[in-house]
């Protein structure tokens, strides 16, 4: 039993000329929400999926549940749990069906007994005689998680695992995500949600292949270093279409009546900020610290594609 | 009426050729589908349009040498010379050239009797038995016909000078063609046992040839790599299944072919079962094969097909094994419905047993074996 359950070292994965993960390194410690962000594209997935032995790396090294990631992907598979970011288990199959497919393959012992605790967990026990295919987004993904949990795995891969799901349905998804890791289960997540990412111990951070930022939650906004100015008044509008045409701006967000703006260049967002009052007049200006919200759209607009 | 009329004319070129142009960029991209719509109406015209005769030649035949004198000599080396028939071997014991006919390495028996020349030049009109395997009446047919004009030519030159006199109409000698196995010449006799090879063919290949395909193609085999699951696994589990849909389709043959045809069952039952079951595994490991191969469930139909149009041309189902090219042949003792049809036929028409038809037996199994490594070797563990 090792503490550390995810560490692995230079994984690098080119498709093609392509390289679409490049010397990536993570160590993700035992019981930890780690959150896993990035703009589309840009190697969440394969990272995942190298991880659990789905794709091979072209280089790189490590261990995950102290098994060799290159060589050990069976015994690795058999104790994680992979959400897919596209709904992948039957449609043909009812919900029951699937579940004790899934059982069967890890070789489970009391089937029935563990299908019915995963059906009543996650509320589908009226359902499960349903066909998977004519479930609802918000269902499906609670019965992916059903399948990928019924194994009882020390680690969760989830891949998106709640795009395109209602508010109601994601907050019940990190409710159960929350009781897994207070048993001591290690989850590492994709997520493009910043309500999510505000959840997560600690958060890694990807653009292009290359891990930008890797650190406790708490500390992102700090390492980030973002200043910001809050500008209210009118003509609202146009004051943010000048603002997003100047330089020193990184991030233009629009909040209920105001707007906020971040740069990482304190002096040059000053001066943009004050070229906006000296041709709006009406509008108010002050100086903000940049909160939790205006960090994550600054990491999730890509933003930071450029900060090394 | 004018709108509705209107707006079915009511087209833009634009878009037409967007779509076009969005068609034009999938077909390249799908390299595999592109290549078979290309290789494909090449390949069959090179193999079907060489190996496919109606007018079968160069059947092998044995012959039964009772006699050795100039006249047969002359007979036998105009039969050499024809087209029509190979001389496989050349016998004088009559059991050899029997086991010959049975296991099917001689279509024709062809038996001079003795004392030929002697009655010959007396004028009693001696016989020329000629044993044909009928039981592919097309294959028997053609030849038949063509040994009588080969005798006659072989003759002629002969009956000269002292033996002028013979040459005389009808013949001084008498061909007598006994059709063995299918007396009537009965064509479902032949087709009717082989329809089983081309039915489990065309079934098993098809269905296990989308196996996998499906899989990829809805995303559910992501979710399958993530478990702890096995190649070896998921190929005997995805296969067995259509063991047992095979095996009703065989049930079904059987009683149509007697009930409707009324064909005669005369072989080794149990012998039929082995040959039937490694045949049916045969054909799922290759439909396998080719789900690990194909990336859409399109390209998989055309595979199967790909591989089902040399089983119907190329395997004796259609036209007789013997007469099509020496390559020709080569290929078709790689497909399994090959060597399915002659045990079948074997079987249900001549009354063989294991050991009449251990010949084709192995070279199926050997087949069974190297189609199920080669999928398992395939089978991507990973998404790569």
């Amino acid at each position: 039993m090792t503490d550390i359950v995810i560490d692995v070292r230079g994984l690098t994965k080119r498709f093609g000329d392509r390289t679409v993960v490049d010397h990536f390194d993570l160590k993700v410690p035992r019981g930890a929400i780690y959150g896993f962000l990035g703009p589309n594209g840009s190697g969440k997935t394969t990272t995942i999926r190298m991880v659990c032995g789905l794709l091979k790396p072209e280089s790189g090294e490590g261990e995950v549940l102290g098994f060799d990631v290159l060589n050990d992907s069976l015994k690795i598979k058999e104790r994680v749990g992979y959400m897919t970011q596209k709904f992948s288990l039957y449609e043909d199959l009812s919900i029951r069906e699937n579940l004790e497919f899934i059982s069967r393959l890890y070789g489970l012992d009391r089937r029935a007994e563990r299908v019915d605790a995963a059906l009543s967990d996650l509320g589908l026990a009226e359902r499960q005689t349903q066909l998977a295919g004519k479930l609802s987004g918000g269902w499906k993904q609670r019965l992916a998680l059903a399948a990928c949990m019924i194994h009882e795995p020390e680690l969760l891969l989830l891949d998106e695992p709640t795009a395109g799901v209602d508010p109601k349905a994601r907050r019940d998804f990190w409710d159960a995500i929350r009781r897994y890791s207070a048993q001591g289960v290690t989850t590492l997540v994709s997520t493009h949600y910043m309500d999510e990412a505000v959840q997560c111990d600690s958060i890694a951070y990807i653009a292009y292949g290359k891990k930008l930022i890797d650190s406790p939650t708490a500390e992102i906004p700090k390492q980030i270093g973002l200043y910001g100015w809050r500008i209210a008044g009118r003509p609202l509008m146009r004051a943010q279409e000048m603002l997003e045409a100047l330089p020193g701006v990184d991030l233009v967000a629009r909040f209920g009546a105001e707007i906020h703006v971040c740069g990482k260049d304190s002096v040059a967002l000053e001066r943009a900020v004050r070229a906006v009052k000296g041709a709006e007049p009406h509008v108010e200006i002050a100086p903000i610290e940049p909160g939790f919200e205006e960090i994550f759209i600054y990491l999730m607009s890509g933003a930071m594609d450029n900060f090394q | 009426m004018r709108a509705s009329f209107n707006s079915l004319f009511d087209l833009s070129w634009a878009r037409v050729f967007a779509v076009f142009l969005k068609e034009l960029v999938q077909m390249r991209r799908d390299r595999p589908t592109f290549a078979i719509m290309i290789m494909m109406p090449v390949m069959q015209l090179v193999l079907f349009g060489y190996a496919i005769n109606t007018d079968p030649r160069h059947m092998p035949a044995v012959v039964e040498m009772r006699e050795d004198g100039p006249l047969t000599r002359a007979f036998l080396a105009s039969l050499a010379q024809s087209t029509y028939v190979d001389i496989v071997a050349v016998t004088h014991r009559a059991e050899d050239g029997e086991a010959m006919i049975r296991s099917g390495q001689a279509t024709f028996l062809i038996s001079i009797p003795e004392g030929f020349e002697r009655r010959l030049v007396r004028g009693e009109r001696p016989q020329i038995l000629i044993a044909a395997d009928a039981s592919d009446p097309v294959a028997a047919g053609g030849a038949i016909a063509a040994i009588q004009q080969v005798a006659m030519q072989a003759f002629a030159p002969e009956f000269q000078g002292s033996l002028a006199f013979l040459a005389t109409a009808p013949a001084p000698y008498e061909i007598i063609v006994h059709r063995r196995y299918n007396p009537a010449g009965v064509t479902s006799f032949n087709i009717v046992p082989a329809l089983l090879g081309v039915i489990l063919t065309m079934t098993m290949v098809m269905i296990t040839s989308i196996a996998l395909t499906r899989e990829t193609e809805r995303g559910t085999m992501e979710n399958l790599l993530a478990t702890p699951v096995r190649p070896l696994e998921v190929m005997i589990g995805k296969t067995t299944p259509y063991v047992f849909v095979g095996a009703i389709q065989v049930a079904i043959v059987l009683i149509v072919a007697t009930l409707l045809f009324h064909i005669p069952f005369t072989g080794s039952f149990l012998a039929f079962l082995a040959a039937v079951t490694l045949f049916i595994l045969a054909n799922l490991m290759l439909g396998y094969l080719i789900s690990t191969v194909a990336r859409t469930q399109m390209q998989a139909m055309q595979m199967t097909f790909f591989v089902f149009l040399p089983s119907i041309l190329l395997s004796g189902f259609m036209f007789p094994f013997r007469a099509m090219p020496m390559w020709a042949q080569v290929i078709g003792e790689t497909l399994p419905i090959t060597h399915f049809l002659r045990i079948v036929r074997e079987i249900v028409l001549k009354g063989a047993g294991f050991a009449d038809v251990a010949g084709d037996l192995w070279p199926l199994s050997v087949i069974l074996l190297a189609l199920a490594s080669l999928a398992l070797l395939r089978f991507r563990r990973t998404l790569d």
